[in-house]
């Protein structure tokens, strides 16, 4: 265990945690936006940054990768803490003026005006959708392009991709609704992505219900029979169940 | 393209993925920038998601993914060379090929570059073309010099 | 057929019998041919040099050493007579065969070919007279004018090689380190951290495998250093990373170098082959157990690749993108290995300090910086080139003694060193002793070196811009300090040089430094407001005058200026009408010509042409 103090309160917890976890254990908040417990920690929002002093020396670190160590003083809103915090969302709400996260996290640390040039993006590069791609699904369709202000994430060439597999972890993982998935009749548009996929028909009620490449990559990877991959999800657990029922029934 | 070439670069220094950065420099040296069927060979090849070797191909400098002018024109813009006018000169040089650095004109004739520093800075403002060295440049200068270049 | 070094003594046979081939009655006519010397026609010089000596038949009394730099760029290509050590400059191919026949055979010393003193104008025949250099202690550096460094057997003639030997069969790897501490030595590639005390740590983290690196991305726009002793001397360099390898324990190295340097590349290779086949590199060096081998890695041109997680990202074959370093390069660093990474001029100094011993060395410099430091004397200044100095040194020293001062009769504002993490320091600091702490203080930094001189006619509001604009490129754009405030610092400075500038902006600006020092992920990014805080501090009245009174006092932002003729110095000769690009100027031959401002678009060609200071910008 190790014991440090957060908020001028001493707690012992285990060691390896970060300082984010330490002080979610103890029911302090700490901002975050390019956190996610499911992927590797990045470090890049810098929304996270708490005050550290170890040994005497106060410095500035992001909670999300910082792991405890002993003795060191954590404060996460200290009168510097929040002057920085505060900056780096106000750059954030400068890039990304009508994003609700950013604009609810500033009311929540007062930012009441923007004092710098107003882009309209909807994307804060804060790279989870490349990481859950790559980390997550193994597919890495997607990546960081450019460096210094034109980094952007994109697929090769901005094409369509021929690797994605349309499963859309990238937009349920990001935090500003910036990765949109639409799906018209066979076909699931990506439109950050500039990706199309093909949709699967249910054999069963003629649904569309899944993407034919996350479902192909699927196969021989879970205990599902290959018979279910023809069928959606609400087909499939109606005939689980009517399999059941008729099992009942011969029983009796 | 010569799909040969490629494999005998990466051949050459081998498939791991710390021989990317060599492997791509060889091929832009070939080709004069980097064409998108080698990337694309080379992905395979190695098994690097094409995804990570455009991103290193769109991060690093020396790398085009756009095939460049038969003259490559550098305006060095390191420090000593601004201090002494260098930014006029790359405005000069913009005005009279009608490019913006970073840019190859349409007949493929020049590409145009900024670079930071070529440490030459006794001659400076410097600006390079292809191999040869123009010191103390004015852009009073650069008419005549671009001239030389067909 | 090369042999190996199978011991000690073979090197030293191998030096004994390098030095006996050596005609020490021949004359030597040394011409140094780095970048800077290529560029300047070295390569010509050189080419005739070889084709005089044997029209004129001279091969038996004469020998061309062809080196690399020897610092003095401003005079290329150069070349120095020995025994007698004159130095001759400016060189032409047409002036070869008079050195040949007049001084080599005659003797005789060609006056136009000498240096001109630039206070006196008086000629200077002899390389040791010259003010540029007598100032200057060159220890590392001065190896370049001894060595041809296509030649391993040159560099082995100068005890090349020797501290490897006195290490690998005198010295415990602990005693290298403790040696290496006692020195004083630190790091030369910016933040100045004790090297001992880097490769203790390094030799102590856990871990079967560890690397060590040698860091030749040289990015910092005017410094070239590292350039320099690579191309000129790059077995130094490497038998500095053999040295440190054996003493942290580890059989691999790396060298990342600058793409932008072809010529440093290709003496590197070439260095390495060499050492390799002398068994100086490889396995079991010069008979010993200890195995090193080394690895070049070519950059790809991206500043932020000098910061060392990026750098081993590089290497590791990935984009250039910096990670938190909580847990150090040291315990793990490149594939998560212990790794040490030390920088071209920092391997330099470390056989020096092994064959002259530790003591030696610290007693060069101040307290706690030791040693010499090379610096790069550029911008406006009349002796651009690179010198060596004991740390210590005031700039005054450097600036005016060594560098001569700045041309044209023009005032001193400034000197900017650190690079883009560092600052400008003003006049009234000149007096400044030059080591690691004495520059922090002043709000700037060591950096690699690089000495950056500007004049009255410069606009420190556009030096900040400049850095400002070069960092928002090279920052690799992951975290948000550095990306969106580096945009936002850079249209903030951009408003204020084009007549946009409100008066809270500077107010912004220190908002904006301060997110970036504390905030930013990683060094580029934590230095990365030094240049726009240091001429904050020292020329806030320039600010003003661009706020308020929308003004550029040096003339240098277009937006601010104005371009006009003076009636009273124009005869109209018509030059400047005949160069306009925007058809701007009017005026009949020989009469007053005028400029229309609407067409102006001050791009300042007028003022260059014009032979009658006709031209005024204010």
């Amino acid at each position: 265990m190790i014991n440090l103090t957060i908020n001028g309160k001493k707690v012992s917890v285990e060691e390896g945690l970060t300082i984010l976890q330490a002080a979610e254990q103890m029911g302090i908040r700490i901002p975050t936006l390019c956190y996610h417990e499911a992927v590797v920690a990045y470090g890049a929002c810098r929304v996270c940054l708490v005050e550290v002093v170890r040994k005497g020396w106060p410095k500035m670190v992001t909670a999300c990768n910082y792991p405890v160590q002993e003795n060191i003083e954590v404060n996460t809103n200290n009168e510097k803490v929040i002057k920085i915090r505060k900056l780096v969302v106000e750059l954030l709400l400068a890039r990304c003026p009508e994003v609700k996260e950013i604009k609810d996290l500033a009311e929540e640390l007062g930012i009441k005006e923007i004092r710098f040039k107003k882009k309209n993006d909807k994307c804060i590069l804060c790279g989870l959708c490349v990481r859950v791609c790559e980390e997550k699904m193994g597919i890495t369709a997607i990546g960081s392009i450019n460096r210094g202000t034109i980094r952007d994430v994109a697929t090769p060439y901005n094409d369509n991709s021929d690797v994605c597999i349309g499963c859309g972890a990238c937009a349920s993982i990001c935090p500003t609704g910036a990765i949109k998935i639409e799906d018209v009749g066979d076909i699931r548009t990506i439109d950050k992505w500039n990706t199309k996929v093909k949709l699967r028909k249910c054999e069963t009620c003629g649904k569309y219900y899944a993407p034919v490449p996350q479902l192909d990559s699927l196969k021989g990877k879970t205990s599902v029979t290959e018979e279910s991959f023809k069928m959606c999800m609400d087909c499939r657990r109606k005939k689980l169940e009517n399999t059941m029922i008729n099992a009942k029934k011969s029983k009796y | 393209m010569n799909t040969d070439k490629v494999d005998g670069i990466i051949k050459k220094y081998g498939k791991e993925q710390s021989a990317i950065m060599s492997i791509l420099q060889d091929i832009q040296s070939e080709y004069n920038y980097l064409p998108r069927e080698a990337l694309e060979q080379v992905s395979k090849k190695m098994s690097i998601p094409l995804s990570k070797i455009y991103g290193i191909a769109t991060f690093y400098k020396v790398f085009s993914l756009t095939p460049r002018g038969r003259h490559l024109i550098k305006v060095c813009l390191g420090t000593a060379c601004h201090v002494r006018g260098a930014p006029q000169i790359l405005e000069e040089i913009e005005r009279k090929i009608g490019i913006r650095a970073g840019e190859t004109t349409g007949d493929l004739k020049f590409t145009l570059e900024r670079v930071n520093c070529l440490g030459a800075c006794a001659l400076g403002p410097l600006v390079m073309i292809n191999n040869d060295y123009y010191g103390q440049m004015t852009s009073a200068k650069v008419d005549k010099i671009l001239k030389a270049y067909d | 057929m090369i042999k190996k070094l199978k011991n000690r003594t073979d090197l030293e046979n191998l030096k004994e019998s390098i030095l006996k081939k050596k005609d020490k009655k021949k004359h030597c006519i040394i011409v140094s041919s780095g970048t800077c010397g290529q560029t300047s026609g070295s390569e010509k010089v050189i080419e005739k040099f070889k084709d005089e000596i044997k029209k004129q038949d001279m091969g038996k009394q004469v020998e061309l050493k062809v080196t690399g730099c020897h610092g003095f760029c401003e005079v290329e290509p150069v070349a120095l007579i020995q025994p007698e050590g004159i130095f001759y400059q400016k060189l032409k191919a047409e002036d070869v065969p008079e050195i040949i026949s007049e001084t080599i055979v005659k003797g005789k010393v060609i006056e136009k070919l000498l240096y001109s003193d630039t206070e006196t104008g008086k000629k200077i025949p002899y390389e040791k007279d010259i003010p540029f250099y007598k100032k200057q202690s060159r220890i590392i550096f001065g190896n370049n004018v001894l060595i041809d460094p296509t030649s391993i057997d040159d560099y082995i003639g100068i005890g090349g090689y020797e501290a490897l030997g006195k290490v690998l069969f005198k010295m415990k790897p602990e005693e290298v380190i403790e040696e290496v501490k006692k020195s004083g030595l630190r790091g030369r590639g910016g933040g100045g951290f004790p090297t001992g005390k880097k490769w203790g740590f390094c030799r102590q983290a856990e871990g079967d495998v560890r690397y060590v690196i040698c860091n030749a991305d040289e990015g910092d726009p005017g410094a070239y250093m590292d350039r320099s002793l690579l191309e000129g001397n790059p077995h130094s360099v490497l038998e500095g990373m053999i040295i440190g390898a054996y003493a942290i324990g580890s059989s691999e190295g790396y060298v990342y170098i600058r793409a932008e340097y072809p010529l440093a590349l290709k003496n590197l290779e070439k260095a390495i082959s060499q050492a390799e086949g002398y068994g100086l590199l490889g396995k079991n060096i010069l008979g010993s157990d200890f195995n090193f081998r080394v690895k070049i890695t070519r950059g790809g041109g991206a500043f932020v690749c000098g910061e060392s997680t990026a750098l081993m990202a590089s290497i590791e074959g990935r984009v250039g993108e910096p990670r938190a370093k909580y847990v150090h390069t040291i315990e793990s660093g490149l594939r998560d290995k212990p790794t040490n990474l030390n920088n071209v001029e920092t391997w330099a100094n470390v056989p020096m300090i092994i064959s002259r011993g530790a003591g030696w060395y610290a007693k060069i410099g101040t307290q706690k910086s030791k040693g010499t430091k090379i610096f790069s004397l550029v911008g406006k200044i009349k002796n651009t080139g690179l010198v060596e100095v004991p740390m210590g040194m005031t700039l005054r020293e450097i600036i005016y003694d060594i560098g001569g001062g700045i041309p044209g009769g023009k005032k001193f504002k400034a000197v900017q060193t650190g690079g883009p993490s560092g600052g400008c320091i003003p006049e009234e600091l000149i007096d400044l002793p030059v080591d690691f702490e004495r520059l922090a203080e002043a709000g700037s930094m060591m950096g690699s070196g690089g000495m950056i001189i500007m004049d009255e006619d410069n606009c420190m509001v556009d030096v900040a811009k400049y850095f400002v604009d070069f960092l928002r490129e090279e920052s690799c754009g992951k975290c948000v300090p550095c990306r969106e405030g580096l945009e936002n610092m850079y249209n903030i400075l951009a408003g204020i040089t084009e007549g946009r500038g409100k008066e809270e902006d500077i107010g912004l600006l220190k908002e904006l430094s301060e997110v970036l020092s504390e905030g930013a992920l990683c060094a580029l990014g934590t230095t990365a407001a030094n240049p726009v805080m240091s001429t904050l501090r020292y020329f806030p009245e320039e600010y003003e005058s661009h706020i308020r009174d929308k003004k550029c006092p040096a003339g240098v932002c277009k937006e601010l200026v104005l371009y006009s003729i003076i009636e009273e110095k124009c005869n109209g000769c018509g030059l400047c009408r005949k160069k306009c690009p925007a058809k701007a100027i009017s005026g009949e031959p020989k009469k007053v010509h005028v400029i229309n401002q609407a067409e102006c678009i001050k791009c300042r060609q007028c003022f260059e042409v014009c032979r009658f200071g006709a031209v005024k910008i204010e």
